[in-house]
């Protein structure tokens, strides 16, 4: 029981390792790092002897010792022996090394004889494991898309592995892409034209939700709650069914093309959850507050203004940010009604950019860089509103 | 008195609530009815343009006359299809001007000339001349003439207000284009794109309800695929699985993987053998979904780790004292908090995802079987330009929403009542 145990502990920890210097590899590679093989036969047999020995030195030398003299081993022999490499490569092998072998400390020769010990083992590792996973699954695109915006085209053809960037050349040949799309391609004015939609959204959205918002959550009325219930189920109609009849009403009208269009759009489709999270938040609200109101008199105007917004601006932060959120990201309504390069929004004009074949990557990047930067840099900034927004909108997506 | 009390609230309430009912009513209630009513008929792109009578002024001097001065309008109906009924036309025009040959059709009072065309056919074009002669002799320029604009008016029908219906987008719809090719593949993108995601969804939910340094910073990373704009992502992502010089491909080919590049999203099949058989895998699809779950595993995530951490402690302390391993914990106690969860995301991400047109269209365009649904509206709307046809499309995905709708209820309220 014991051995068994132990071997599965070793090989554990073993493939952990494996992944850990695979990402490494990986990541090295893409610096311009020629690396052909990830060699996971020789990182499987001393991840092995390190796990095993480990187990058999447990605390008869202090762990930082027993991190640095492992760690130094396997640099020299993998880095000094088999790879020729460059010495900051080495230095994140050690690194790596160093905090593996400081993750293994914990399990001990007489911890692996408890119950279960096999099954934590593996659930200790899967949470590194998928931590790492996801981390490099989620942020390599960002990367990627980031260190693309400042390439050149002939280098990107060249090695499409290199991703390094020279930060000693020119300021403006490190930031071409940049300058080119804002002068040939007018991202200037598309950037002008996404805020006006993106914040006219947020501005009328909220200007019609707040009231009926007030009125769905305190006033009684004949309808009320078939209309809190149509609301929801309104919010589920898709986009693409309506498409046709806006397209065909909104060209008849002459709204194609137009920031009024989109804006009435957006604040149609984002109006149904504004309201259903804001008359959540009203109903949150004691009542005295507005009684002791009616009595001085105030209208339901003044109620609103004076009451009911001063107490709830952290719902309608969330809501503001929600929904901008939406109306920058939007696409299909923007592709479908936009089809004059004057009046684009920063997706369109970036999906626009790609249907032209010619354009080098590198300038589709630096759009892409320019419209996904201020929502990433508002979502990490005002995290906390908007991850609540995004629980309750969440119907959509 | 508590009459008028709440007579005043209601009205006030209506008042409240009126501007975002009608905004979302006109705009999202009418379209569906608007798609049902052009889902009966033949529309194509070209006739949903109102016919509109158009006049080109053209001011043009008389060389040996200076007192005289001559003016060309080139008219026409803008349409190629339609009528134009009782078009009228006015323009003004500059004081102390006489007309010279003037038109039948035509009257001049008050330096305004009107006139009554009657009706344009379709492809309509004639040049109409008026001459103008200073009453007092005196010289004309020609930028007073230029500088207005004549006005035209004219009735035609609307095509999409007539009453002429038919089946044929129905049939074509049903019969024709492969109709269960479509829908396999949008039942294969829907229903992976869902599972895959809450699996996902459970998995990083799992992880960052345990401790760990930079969890919170590990909580935002999660979410970036979710709120970045689907747009950017896309042409990162295609840049990232492209076949010539695209980074996973160069990767696989550095790490001798494979031995001759993958088009990930340009290839339809690609047979893979398992354990001795042989089958053909929907490449281009399988992509497709696994952008779907990486770019929609936060929400799942979100909520489920919400659900986590609800979960009352004392369970797990309980578990431990009666010395339950991790997995017993997770399949005893986990897993059956967060069911009712996992079902109300599975039927919203199934439908959302039955419904997605934007990431498929930005990635392959509906290429190499991966036309679903949504991406068929855009193609038959706007592609083939039958509008008809698109509206019918979206009557399906209404129908079959609907119907999903319905027993996804009727399970769940069946499941309510055994508990």
């Amino acid at each position: 029981m014991r051995t068994k145990n132990i071997i599965l502990f070793s090989l554990i920890s073993t493939f952990f390792l494996i992944f850990l210097i695979s990402i490494w590899k990986i990541l090295a590679t893409l610096q311009g790092l020629s690396i052909n093989s990830f060699n996971i036969e020789i990182i499987f047999i001393f991840g092995f002897l390190i796990s095993l020995a480990h187990l058999g030195i447990g605390d008869r030398i202090k762990s930082i010792y027993k991190s640095i003299i492992f760690s130094s081993i396997f640099v020299f022999c993998d880095g000094y022996l088999i790879q020729k490499l460059p010495i900051w490569y080495n230095v994140g092998v050690f690194l790596i090394l160093y905090f593996f072998t400081n993750k293994i400390n914990k399990y001990t020769f007489i911890g692996l004889k408890e119950d279960h010990s096999t099954q934590v083992i593996l659930f200790d590792f899967l949470t590194l494991f998928g931590i790492l996973f996801f981390s490099f699954v989620i942020l390599f695109p960002f990367y990627m898309m980031l260190v693309t915006s400042f390439k050149t085209q002939i280098a990107l053809l060249v090695n499409p592995l290199d991703f390094s960037i020279n930060f000693g050349q020119d300021i403006r040949d490190l930031f071409k892409s940049y300058f080119v799309i804002f002068k040939s391609y007018k991202f200037g004015k598309y950037i002008v034209t996404s805020t006006i939609v993106s914040v006219g959204t947020v501005i009328i959205t909220l200007l019609f939700a707040i009231p009926a918002a007030y009125a769905v959550a305190r006033l009684n009325f004949f309808g009320k709650t078939f209309l809190s219930t149509s609301i929801l189920i309104i919010y589920m109609f898709p986009a693409i069914v309506l498409v046709i009849p806006l397209y065909t009403i909104f060209s008849q009208l002459g709204l194609r093309n137009s920031i009024e269009g989109l804006l009435i759009v957006y604040t149609a489709t984002t109006l149904p959850v504004a309201i259903y999270m804001l008359q959540g938040y009203f109903k949150s609200i004691p009542k005295e507050l507005e009684e002791a109101a009616i009595l001085d008199k105030l209208s339901w105007f003044g109620i609103i203004t004076k009451i009911i917004i001063p107490l709830s601006i952290p719902a309608i932060s969330s809501v503001a940010l929600y929904v901008f959120m939406i109306a920058w990201n939007e696409f299909l309504f923007s592709l479908m009604f936009l089809d004059n390069p004057n009046s684009f929004t920063l997706s369109r004009a970036i999906q626009y950019l790609s249907g032209d074949a010619e354009t080098p990557r590198q300038y589709l990047m630096a759009g892409s860089v320019v419209v996904t930067l201020p929502v990433l840099f508002i979502f990490v900034y005002f995290e906390k509103y908007l991850v609540s927004g995004l629980t309750a909108g969440s119907v959509k997506g | 008195m508590n009459d008028t009390l709440a007579n005043t609230e209601k009205k006030t309430a209506y008042i409240l609530t009126l501007p975002a009912v009608l905004l979302v009513f006109s705009i999202i209630l009418f379209p569906i009815f608007a798609n049902i009513w052009i889902s009966f008929k033949e529309v194509e792109l070209k006739d949903i343009r109102i016919p509109e009578p158009r006049a080109k002024k053209i001011v043009k001097s008389i060389s040996d006359k200076p007192t005289k001065i001559k003016i060309l309008y080139k008219l026409r109906n803008s349409s190629l299809i339609q009528e134009i009924r009782d078009v009228s036309f006015q323009d003004n025009f500059p004081k102390n001007f006489e007309i010279e040959n003037l038109d039948p059709r035509c009257s001049y009072k008050k330096y305004n000339l009107k006139c009554e065309f009657g009706n344009w056919p379709p492809k309509y074009k004639e040049n109409f001349q008026v001459i103008f002669a200073t009453n007092d002799g005196s010289k004309i320029d020609k930028n007073n003439f230029k500088s207005i604009k004549p006005k035209l008016d004219g009735k035609s029908d609307n095509i999409l207000l007539n009453t002429n219906f038919t089946l044929k987008n129905f049939k074509k719809v049903l019969f024709e284009n492969e109709f269960i090719d479509l829908l396999l593949t949008t039942f294969y993108y829907t229903f992976f794109g869902t599972v895959g995601s809450i699996v996902f969804g459970i998995l990083t939910a799992q992880m960052v309800n345990q401790k760990f340094y930079g969890r919170t910073f590990m909580r935002s990373v999660l979410l970036f695929p979710y709120v970045a704009p689907v747009v950017a992502l896309a042409y990162t992502w295609e840049l990232l699985l492209d076949p010539n010089s695209g980074t996973l491909n160069s990767l696989l080919l550095n790490y001798q993987i494979i031995e001759t590049p993958i088009n990930l999203l340009g290839q339809k099949y690609i047979e893979i053998s398992v354990l001795g058989f042989d089958f053909k895998l929907r490449l281009a699809l399988t992509t497709v979904i696994m952008f779907e779950i990486w770019r929609y595993f936060p929400l799942a995530f979100l909520f489920i780790l919400a659900r986590l951490q609800a979960i009352p402690k004392e369970l797990y302390e309980a578990a431990d004292v009666d010395g339950a391993s991790p997995f017993q914990k997770f399949f005893k106690i986990t897993l059956p908090q967060i069911t009712a969860v996992i079902s109300i995301l599975f039927m919203i991400r199934f439908i959302w995802n039955f419904n997605k047109f934007e990431d498929v269209f930005l990635l392959t365009g509906g290429a190499s079987g991966t036309r679903t649904l949504p991406i068929n509206v855009y193609q038959q709307g706007f592609a083939i330009s039958d509008i008809g046809m698109g509206s019918a499309v979206s009557i399906v995905i209404v129908v079959l929403l609907l119907m999903f709708m319905f027993f996804y209820f009727k399970l769940l309220g069946k499941r309510v009542d055994e508990n």
